[in-house]
């Protein structure tokens, strides 16, 4: 098994504590000077997103956690798993809710994706940072309207919610920043 | 911060080396007033650290080994022996395995010693340096909390006689706070426990001195009423100063020595040659004295509100 010793953490390893995937967001050597060394960090579980804190004596080793990342296509939700392929080996993975978790709302058929995997089974789904998406119901839109600041709310085909501007019309495809939920612009067709 | 991407670049922007020359010349005036003389004293020695915390840097020549200075104290002492006043010393040294966010392997140490003071007077006057050089730049006078370290558990963590606790009360109190897991020594414990209580207890602009520590983190400061006679300055969390209320008998200062060199031993690291000329003075007489050590990279930051040493050392770590 591959570890780490404390003295190559630093913010993004991936370490195996008690049982789960984490990641350090901070680490900090810590030494009061009468004593012991110690490494105090906070990481990040890859499952559940919890932060917490944690204390290692420094020069002690802990276990990385097998986690990678990789470039997968969407392919379709049969109800219960999301489906991807990664392009060049055409091998699929399917990933649960938990997986999947709040990603689900922008996630359409045949765009890419990155997931992130533990011992080879699916973590979490990072949606593309711009996704295309196609209104299917929002108030009728204000003709001319263009430089107006209102909003209104838009429901887009993966279900998804997000502000729009008042002259933006059902039907339309728009661009939305997946990382803020915020409407970017209109997309000419 | 400029944190320019270039690695030949400093990391500390212009105003922390200009923050640094203010600072450097007001600790010179400050000591000027009181009449305490600067002093140089070597970097390198023959003589090592004993202290099983602290690593030193070793270099070689065809005499043996030179070690590098974890502190100026061992010939400052015999400086006080030689001429009984008051002296301070600006410089830097070296610890080995300590980098980090707060932690550099070189770094600056004010070093004074005081004949006459207690530990309780060089208290008072450390925390009236920290005050001068604070104030300059114009900050507010930071207040100051003085706690003993028996205090700072009762109020930090709801420890009673905290100094005296066992090791499994120790254990337990970093455990059920989600602290620490393993089991820790008695020493190692009561440290980590101290570190968390101090970052429960400080505030970013105040200043929090300790006092009254356990006897067997005495280091060379002298033990009375079951107490170690030594205090600790943090600020905004972060230890700034260590000072004792020297051990002056040179007999018990052969024995400290000897009880650090078996704990190395113990825990399988290099045995240090101790220091013959410093028990050679003491033999001789150090006058009762009290002296501190203070971390000046740290104070910097504290004073120019840093988030790091790389805010305030040029070339901190790989960019040395």
């Amino acid at each position: 098994m591959a570890s780490y010793n404390t003295n190559e953490f630093r913010s993004g390893l991936r370490l195996l504590l008690d049982g789960d995937p984490y990641v350090i967001v901070e680490n900090e050597f810590v030494k009061p000077g009468k004593g012991q060394a110690f490494n105090r960090v906070r990481v990040r579980n890859l499952k559940t997103n919890r932060v917490i804190e944690k204390t290692f004596k420094s020069g002690e080793s802990v276990e990385a956690a097998d986690v990678f990342e990789q470039e997968m296509q969407y392919l379709y939700n049969d109800g219960e798993f999301w489906h991807f392929m990664v392009q060049d080996t055409f091998e699929q993975h399917a990933a649960d809710a938990t997986a999947v978790g709040d990603a689900a709302q922008w996630l359409k058929e045949e765009d890419v994706c990155t997931m992130r995997l533990w011992n080879g089974n699916p973590l979490s789904i990072d949606p593309p940072n711009f996704v295309e998406l196609t209104i299917t119901d929002t108030d009728p839109g204000v003709r001319g309207d263009t430089s107006g600041g209102g909003t209104k709310p838009a429901t887009l085909e993966t279900g998804a919610v997000v502000k729009v501007p008042l002259f933006v019309d059902q039907g339309e495809v728009i661009r939305v920043d997946t990382r803020t939920g915020e409407y970017v612009s209109r997309v000419k067709e | 911060m400029t944190s320019a991407a270039a690695s030949w670049a400093p990391t500390a922007p212009l105003a922390a080396r200009r923050l640094r020359a203010t600072v450097y010349a007001e600790i010179r005036a400050f000591f000027a007033e009181r009449e305490v003389l600067e002093v140089e004293t070597p970097i390198l020695s023959r003589a090592g650290n004993t202290d099983p915390a602290i690593e030193s840097f070793v270099t070689q020549d065809a005499g043996g080994p030179w070690f590098l200075r974890t502190s100026p104290e061992f010939p400052m002492k015999r400086l006080l022996v030689a001429d009984g006043i008051a002296v301070y010393e600006l410089g830097r040294v070296f610890r080995r395995g300590e980098a980090g966010r707060w932690h550099n392997p070189e770094f600056t140490m004010l070093e004074w010693y005081r004949p006459g003071f207690d530990d309780a007077a060089l208290l008072d006057e450390t925390i009236a340096l920290a005050h001068r050089v604070a104030a300059g730049p114009g900050m507010m006078v930071p207040s100051v909390t003085r706690l003993s370290c028996d205090e700072l558990f009762e109020g930090a963590l709801g420890l009673a006689d905290g100094c005296d606790a066992s090791t499994a009360t120790l254990n337990d109190a970093l455990r059920s706070r989600g602290w620490y897991d393993e089991t820790l020594d008695r020493r190692n414990a009561f440290d980590l426990l101290l570190a968390f209580a101090v970052r429960e207890r400080s505030a970013p602009d105040e200043l929090l001195s300790l006092h009254g520590f356990p006897p067997e983190l005495a280091a060379l400061a002298r033990i009375e009423g079951g107490r170690a006679r030594r205090f600790e300055v943090y600020a905004g969390g972060q230890e700034l100063a260590n000072g004792y209320d020297e051990l002056t008998d040179a007999g018990e200062l052969a024995a400290r020595f000897a009880a650090e060199n078996e704990r190395r031993r113990r825990a399988r690291q290099r045995q240090l040659p101790r220091d013959e000329h410093l028990l050679a003075a003491q033999a001789v007489g150090l006058p009762a004295s009290a002296g501190v050590a203070l971390g000046v990279d740290r104070l910097l930051a504290w004073i120019g509100g840093s988030r790091s040493l790389a805010d305030v050392i040029n070339f901190p770590g790989g960019r040395a």
